[in-house]
């Protein structure tokens, strides 16, 4: 039985692999694996938590639960922007760790075969690169496909950094 | 399959029973032992219940679990048959706990996802002794009754000797009619040379439907005699319209197949006697078991649906409006679901009994090593407390009535000599005072010794006033620091030190606090403090710019405007107030959260007093918002990760569906 349960795990694995919400933050285009994304939703009223690094808006309330949210603009160290209709808020699941992430705007959903998948240029020294994975060819540009994981638990070494 | 543990809901439902089983046993054995006897029903309770755990164990293949529930069960049927007298009661009571404790030791194995392998035979031997022995002297006891009652004993004992034991299965010719006649006639033929005599189906005397098994499934015996094989062949052989025969001699160790045998003749005569079954009904609560999460969920979606009701009812497009039906109907919505908030906020509360009763074992356990008689007394086992809070008190009341029985209560000769009664008497009392239940474990032992206290205290430098301003409740609250013991031997129990300090961490851990009061020669009495729930409290919210934060309303003192020329700057900027005589700081909200707002002026917005163990703080906002009832929630875990923010314990949703941040008091006063 348990085979068979490993059996289907491996099938809705397969149906998410390669698939990729993007958003773009001004005119760059980000991808994340469709696996993180719990759902998308529009900007809400963000409640203010005091002491916390600038890019942790505070946090908001899905349906009863308390999520933090987080403004990719600023955790990039881009300029921060007036929220506005096409904002959206992208919560992410990771390690059962939720979190909602402000971004400009969200395009669309992409299957990147792995083919087309390539490692990141190593020479690009901007701040934002720690975060890219990967980089997805697709027909009309490239996609910069983020790691959630670092994007999540980074930030102890980062504070460090800050302090010294 | 033990790896995935979480996935297998039939292991998690096998540990869930078993688990509530044993704390029923372990009440009826408790129970039992006050009154000094076992009881016709307490029996038949525990044999029930080990037969469900045998039963159970068997099937997730825990077989040494399965074989010593069988073992206890064995002896608990021999006093439900037999009735002996002079049973070891006290002896029987520990094997049973024995084995308890054993079976606990396993399940908890199978909770942390390991193999429960600990070898049950040592136990099992001695249950056997144990069995073995009551036989003998309830065998002696009977003699001098009838003869009848000592048959069944002696043929036992020739068993021993060396009987054979047969299986047989007959299948009697098809169309011979009245099979079930022509069985009990066979079986009443076999008695006057044979003994021990069971057969399948057994209840061929007295229903009808047996004719038919017997017609397809043949019927079976088995049985004990002196007689050779030939001798048992020929003699089936010879019974009417016989059609098959298989007659097999069984070997010792096939006892087994026998003893399981005997279960299936038990179960079927237990369903025959419905009635017996619903004498342990008081015994079962109609309860359902429901996994907390989900709890949790219904909680969340009742706040979610509080939410959305004032969406709906205060929606700006109908703002203005007059709909007296409207109005009405909302009202009416509006009642119903505050009443489902607080239903399914008390389903989170559960009683304290199961607690309570457990306590119970630990005073029987510790009293009869320390050779002490110690009676436990339990009122208000019926409050109720949420759910979260009750895991984390049972640890705390242990070491409490540990201590107590240790250190408390005094050996038997002293106590006479002091003109108390000889057993001592531990009491818990929980009750509900406000939003907070009060647990009082009283004994009334020799007393808390000041003087000890204080000396130890000296040694290791705990004084740090002088000692003539110390209350006798500041003294007595030594013990509650770690690594202190007036104990100068170190007992199984007590004396390490460790223990009263666990007591305060846990319950400060939920919010409860600990004090002490004792009468040197009268006993000692702990007071826990606990509030009923976590999940709900009672906030003051106010306002600064556009945030929101709540203040415990516990925790606060008064709230007033003051003028601007009552306070008072020090050099280093930091503002304080003069109220009746005494001078508290001020913490100005909007300062330190960095929040904006107009309202900087201290007139013009309200001062908050509240206090923490004696210290006072004004905390500096625009405005009240008014008081409610709000459901704490942790800060999400990735915020926690990042740091801990000063003086926020947790938020909370109010009634527009925004997020308010509750102060978190004694962390604010401290810095």
């Amino acid at each position: 039985m348990a085979d068979a349960i490993e059996n289907t795990m491996d099938m809705e694995e397969d149906t998410q692999k390669g698939r990729f919400l993007t958003f773009s933050l001004g005119d760059e285009s980000y991808g994340i694996e469709i696996k993180y994304v719990t759902e998308i939703i529009g900007i809400q009223t963000i409640t203010e938590i005091p002491e916390l690094p600038e890019y942790v808006k505070g946090v908001i309330n899905l349906r009863g639960k308390i999520i933090p949210v987080m403004d990719v603009r600023l955790r990039f160290k881009k300029e921060g922007r007036e929220y506005n209709d096409r904002t959206c808020v992208i919560v992410i699941d990771i390690n059962d760790i939720s979190v909602g992430l402000i971004v400009d705007s969200v395009a669309e959903v992409l299957t990147i075969p792995d083919e087309d998948i390539v490692e990141p240029p190593k020479m690009n020294k901007s701040f934002s690169n720690r975060y890219i994975k990967n980089i997805g060819k697709v027909e009309n540009g490239v996609k910069l496909l983020l790691d959630c994981e670092k994007l999540l638990t980074e930030d102890e070494l980062e504070d460090l950094s800050e302090v010294l | 399959m033990l790896s995935n543990y979480k996935n297998d809901p039939l292991l998690d439902m096998f540990v869930f029973e078993t688990t509530q089983l044993l704390e029923q046993l372990e009440q009826v054995i408790i129970e039992s032992e006050k009154s000094c006897c076992y009881k016709q029903d307490a029996i038949n309770e525990i044999f029930r219940i080990m037969h469900t755990i045998k039963g159970s164990s068997a099937m997730m293949l825990f077989n040494y679990i399965s074989s010593l529930a069988h073992s206890i069960e064995d002896l608990f049927h021999f006093l439900r048959e037999e009735k002996p007298l002079n049973v070891d009661y006290l002896k029987l009571s520990d094997l049973v706990f024995e084995s308890v404790d054993f079976i606990k030791g396993e399940i908890h194995k199978i909770e942390n996802g390991r193999n429960p392998d600990a070898d049950a035979s040592l136990l099992i031997d001695k249950i056997e002794d144990f069995l073995l022995t009551l036989k003998e002297s309830n065998h002696r006891g009977k003699t001098n009754e009838t003869k009848e009652a000592d048959m069944p004993d002696e043929r036992n004992q020739k068993d021993k000797a060396g009987k054979r034991s047969y299986k047989v299965d007959i299948y009697f010719e098809e169309e011979c009619e009245m099979e079930d006649v022509r069985a009990l006639a066979l079986i009443n033929d076999l008695l006057n040379i044979a003994g021990d005599i069971q057969y399948n189906p057994a209840n061929i005397a007295d229903d009808s439907k047996s004719a038919e098994i017997i017609r397809k499934e043949g019927f079976q015996i088995w049985f004990k005699t002196d007689r050779s094989y030939e001798e048992m062949h020929d003699f089936f052989s010879k019974t009417f319209f016989l059609k098959d025969l298989e007659l097999t001699e069984l070997e010792n160790d096939k006892q087994d197949e026998f003893n399981v045998n005997e279960d299936f003749i038990d179960i079927v005569s237990e369903e025959k006697t419905p009635d017996r079954e619903t004498q342990f009904v008081p015994l079962h609560q109609n309860i359902i078991s429901v996994n907390v999460t989900k709890l949790d969920k219904l909680m969340d979606l009742v706040g979610e649906l509080v939410i959305s009701e004032t969406l709906v009812t205060q929606n700006p497009d109908i703002a203005g409006l007059t709909l007296e039906n409207f109005q009405k109907a909302a009202r009416q919505h509006r009642k119903i679901i505050s009443e489902l908030q607080d239903v399914a906020m008390s389903i989170r509360m559960v009683p304290l009994s199961a607690t309570l009763q457990r306590i119970n074992r630990i005073v029987r356990d510790t009293s009869r090593k320390l050779s002490k008689d110690v009676r436990l007394e339990i009122i208000g086992e019926e409050t109720e407390v949420d759910k979260n809070i009750i895991e984390r008190i049972s640890d705390p009341l242990m070491h409490i009535v540990r201590n107590s029985v240790d250190h408390g209560i005094e050996p038997a000769e002293e106590r006479k000599k002091r003109g108390k009664p000889e057993v001592g008497t531990i009491t818990i009392e929980a009750k509900n005072a406000g939003g907070d239940m009060l647990i009082i474990v009283k004994d009334d032992g020799r007393g808390l010794d000041k003087e000890l206290i204080l000396k130890k205290a000296r040694a290791n430098g705990l004084i740090n006033r002088p000692e003539a301003d110390l209350t006798d409740k500041e003294i007595y609250s030594f013990i509650f620091l770690p690594g202190f013991s007036t104990n100068e031997k170190i007992t199984e129990f007590s004396g390490r030190g460790v223990g009263m300090d666990v007591v305060i961490k846990n319950i400060s851990s939920v919010g409860g606090t600990v004090s002490v009061d004792s009468v040197p020669g009268e006993g000692t009495a702990i007071t826990l403090k606990i509030p009923l729930t976590l999940a709900i409290m009672g906030g003051m919210i106010v306002r600064v710019g556009k945030s929101t934060y709540t203040i415990p309303v516990l925790s606060i003192k008064e709230s007033f405007k003051a003028n601007e020329d009552s306070v008072i700057t020090d050099i280093e900027g930091n503002e304080m107030i003069m109220i009746r005589g005494e001078c508290y700081p001020i913490l100005r909200l909007h300062r330190i959260y960095k929040v904006k707002t107009e309202i900087t002026s201290i007139s013009d917005g309200i001062i908050v007093m509240v206090e923490n163990e004696g210290k006072g703080l004004c905390i500096f906002a625009d405005e009240l918002v008014g008081e409610q009832q709000v459901v704490v929630k942790a800060l999400p875990n990735y915020i926690k990760n990042i740091k801990k923010v000063r003086g926020v314990a947790g938020c909370t949703l109010l009634g527009d569906g925004s997020i308010s941040l509750i102060l978190d008091i004694a962390d604010l006063i401290e810095s």
